[in-house]
């Protein structure tokens, strides 16, 4: 058992969780992942090391299914059955010059980390975040206060410049050298935004989220298709050349359970919604 | 003994096999000639004292013939399940020469079975040597080789990935052969004892290295878990799973359980598994209880079938189809599985492994209708650790290479079990795990 030792909204559906987890903690670098059970008959899933204090990780996720859904009820001093971790390659840190560090929604809780690695190792580093709306924009002052620039970009416009991120990195990308991008968000964001720095031939990360089971390299449940190479993204990746994935097919893997996945969800309001009832 | 039938056992992942009755099991053991060189021992890996305990329970004294295996072997309710009983200790029961050879491995299971509704106790830890020695992996390997440390009072601390111990015995092999209840109840035996289980570790990962090898020894029993994939157009499909994927969402996660268990699993109408050995088998068997009408593709012929002769049967009376001397070449579909096409083989000269090769027949594909296809092809060593260790000897196969005693090429890191033969068997993971642990001690004495 591992203890949650905080536990927050910080916008609108988005949740701050942190872990008592040593094993994990003092070993995580910029790029990994955990996988977490909750329970006894939960699903593993796998989610981003967004940042480590001592013997804790911070996880930042969005409430989308069953086991999301249920990690967001879990309050501080409880606890969750499983943390395993820190799991996949760590991001490729070293001194570069300009990086620019592109986050999508929820995958603006990866960067951090990367940023201030990347900070360690002499880059300068511009930020570049954004949400569909301001209410679902997480981590400004963070990435403020590590970042040497930050842009924000909301769809619509509610904050900061109205449009994609695409669009500043385009903008970023015609006007000055940059040496490394990195891209983080839903899987279509990633595909649309890596086009921008493909003609210039900057080398650019995406890191993927495929479905995945053990995360050790043990099922292929997460096998990827990189530069027509099968790749497994838990223990190859989860960062890999932006230029060479195939983003079509993994969007199509990512939906092989959509039909169970509703059904897993729409119990688990059903039944907590009973039970609050109850009481 | 009893098999349960066909019809019945296909509806659920309750045990096939259910075991010897008292008088079944006394009555087999009566056949037993107690021979003065007994063959039978030299057959068994771990080296159990088979006339010994089948004595016993002739007697009627299951609690004695318990304590006998117990000398032996940690794990008896399981390798009396699963064992190759037929290729080992069996194989070389002299009574095999005239009629059946008596049944050993049920006899156990009999006896491991008693012992455990008796709750006989475990042999005492040994005293405490203040020597710290790490195993990695929590599969047949790394718990025997525990146990034998912990027993001459080493300290002991196991690392595991997953969230629960038990390697292929856990994830691998269905609850209709092994019944999840009793690797537990087997491992947590073991543990029992003053082991230290880490489970949710990844060495290389949560550990490093350097970490590891603070330790006074350190035994890697981490397994053969990397699924090969055939390589096929179509392989990206959903729908296809390697026969790990597969086993491991309704083995480890219950996903046959699901809504109730989180995890999903696609249940195919029609599945299509490649390969014919017990992996092969037990994931065909498994997808057949989820409700799928599932037909075995192998490229060679029945008889050369690696699996264990009752697997085979017990598939066939479950229903699954093979098709042999047929491979599978390309999955059609567009984003889901809706079939896959294969081509017949022909039987050529035998290869360098001793068997016929199976050569392609040109223009002989054909299709069969598809949702799920599983591929259980073999597996090779998980290079996650392995990776980082710069200069631990390995084989072809990315094996690790260990002696005997399983001596690898680095200073005080031994190994056992499959990450250094390659898919093998229970029994014989531990018997290696127990030369190594006996090896570890004189090391550690020294
Ligand atoms: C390396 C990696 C890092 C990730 N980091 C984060 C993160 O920091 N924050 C965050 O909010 N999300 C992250 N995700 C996605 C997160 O794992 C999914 O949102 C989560 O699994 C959904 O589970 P659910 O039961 O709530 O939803 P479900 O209803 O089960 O699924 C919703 C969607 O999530 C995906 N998904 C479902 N099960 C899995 C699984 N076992 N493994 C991977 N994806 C799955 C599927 O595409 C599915 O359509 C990451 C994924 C990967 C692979
Ligand atoms: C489906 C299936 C059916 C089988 N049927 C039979 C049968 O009927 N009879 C028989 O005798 N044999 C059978 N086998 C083979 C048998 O299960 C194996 O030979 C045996 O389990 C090998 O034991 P092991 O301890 O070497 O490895 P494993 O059982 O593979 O255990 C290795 C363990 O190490 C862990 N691990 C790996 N890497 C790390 C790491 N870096 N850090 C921490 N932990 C790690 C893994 O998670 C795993 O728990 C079958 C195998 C399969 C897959
Ligand atoms: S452990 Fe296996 S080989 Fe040894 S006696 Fe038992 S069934 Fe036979
Ligand atoms: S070889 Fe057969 S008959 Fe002889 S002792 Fe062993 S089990 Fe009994
Ligand atoms: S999640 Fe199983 S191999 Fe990557």
């Amino acid at each position: 058992m591992y203890t949650i030792t905080a536990s927050n909204e910080i916008a609108e559906n988005i949740f701050e969780i942190w872990v008592e987890a040593p094993h994990v903690a003092t070993h995580a670098q910029a790029g990994q992942f955990v996988i977490i059970r909750v329970d006894e008959t939960g699903e593993r899933i796998p989610l981003t090391i967004s940042a480590v204090t001592g013997d804790r990780v911070r996880i930042i996720f969005m409430a989308v299914g069953k086991t999301t859904h249920a990690l967001a009820g879990i309050q501080a001093g409880e606890d969750i059955a499983d943390i395993a971790g820190p799991l996949g390659k760590p991001s490729e840190i070293e001194k570069y010059g300009t990086c620019v560090l592109v986050g999508g929604g929820v995958g603006i809780a990866s960067l951090p980390f990367i940023a201030q690695s990347l900070k360690k190792a002499d880059n300068r580093v511009i930020g570049i975040i954004g949400a569909r709306s301001a209410n679902f924009l997480i981590l400004e002052d963070e990435m403020r206060s590590i970042c040497d620039e930050l842009c924000i970009t909301t769809d619509d416009g509610s904050k900061g410049f109205h449009g994609f991120a695409a669009d500043i990195l385009k903008e970023l990308n015609n006007t000055r050298k940059l040496d490394a991008v990195w891209i983080i968000g839903p899987t279509i964001m990633m595909k649309v935004t890596a086009e921008v720095t493909r003609e210039k031939k900057v080398q650019t990360f995406v890191s993927l989220n495929p479905i995945m089971v053990d995360g050790t390299g043990m099922c292929g449940s997460c096998r990827c298709r990189v530069g027509n190479e099968t790749k497994f993204a838990c223990v190859d990746g989860p960062e890999f050349d932006a230029h060479a994935v195939d983003f079509n097919l993994l969007m199509q893997r990512q939906r092989m359970y959509t039909e169970m996945e509703r059904i897993s969800l729409e119990r688990f309001h059903e039944y907590t919604c009973t039970s609050r009832e109850e009481q | 003994m009893a098999v349960r039938p066909a019809d019945e056992r296909v509806r659920d992942f309750s045990e096939v096999d259910t075991g010897f009755s008292r008088e079944e099991a006394i009555a087999e053991a009566e056949r037993c000639l107690q021979c003065k060189k007994p063959l039978c021992i030299d057959g068994c890996p771990v080296g159990i004292d088979i006339p010994a305990f089948i004595a016993l329970i002739a007697e009627g004294d299951i609690c004695a013939a318990a304590g006998i295996i117990q000398q032996s072997n940690m794990l008896p309710a399981i390798c009396g399940r699963v064992c190759p009983q037929e290729t080992q200790c069996e194989e070389r029961c002299i009574l095999g020469n005239k009629e059946s050879p008596v049944r050993i491995g049920q006899l156990e299971r009999y006896v491991a079975d008693f012992a455990r509704k008796e709750g006989v106790l475990p042999p005492e830890r040994g005293k405490n040597t203040g020597k710290q020695v790490a195993v990695v992996g929590s599969g047949p390997a790394g718990i025997t080789a525990a146990a034998e440390l912990a027993a001459a009072g080493h300290d002991v601390t196991i690392f595991e990935s997953l969230h629960k111990p038990g390697g292929v015995l856990t994830y691998g092999i269905p609850a209709f052969r092994l019944p999840k209840d009793i690797v537990d109840y087997e491992i947590n035996r073991v543990l029992s004892r003053g082991v230290r289980l880490l489970c949710n570790h990844v060495v290389g990962r949560s550990i490093t290295v350097q970490e590891l090898l603070a330790y006074d020894a350190v035994l890697l029993g981490t397994g053969a878990g990397l699924p090969y994939f055939m390589n096929l157009p179509g392989e990206h499909l959903n729908g296809v799973y390697s026969a790990n994927e597969f086993l491991t969402r309704i083995n480890l996660m219950h996903a046959d359980r699901f809504p109730l268990y989180d995890t999903p699993v696609i249940r195919g109408s029609r599945v299509v598994v490649a390969g014919a050995g017990n992996v092969a088998m037990d994931a065909a068997r498994a997808a057949r209880r989820l409700g799928g009408r599932v037909t075995l593709v192998y490229r060679r012929r029945e008889k050369d079938m690696p699996a264990r002769a009752a697997e085979i049967a017990h598939a066939r009376e479950e229903g699954i189809t093979f098709v042999t001397c047929a491979n599978p070449v390309e999955i059609s579909g567009e984003t889901v599985v809706t079939g896959v096409s294969c081509v017949k083989m022909n039987m050529c000269e035998a290869d360098e492994s001793g068997r016929p090769s199976a050569v392609p027949i040109p223009d002989t594909q054909f299709v069969i209708d598809a949702d799920i296809f599983i591929q259980a092809i073999g597996q090779g060593p998980n290079p996650l650790l392995l990776s980082l260790f710069d200069s631990i000897s390995r084989g072809k196969a990315g094996n690790v290479i260990a002696d005997a005693d399983g001596k690898t090429s680095l200073p005080r890191v031994f190994a056992a079990g499959d990450v250094t033969t390659g898919s093998a068997t229970v029994i014989e993971a531990m018997g290696a795990a127990k030369k190594a642990a006996k090896a570890i001690c004189r090391m550690l004495q020294d």
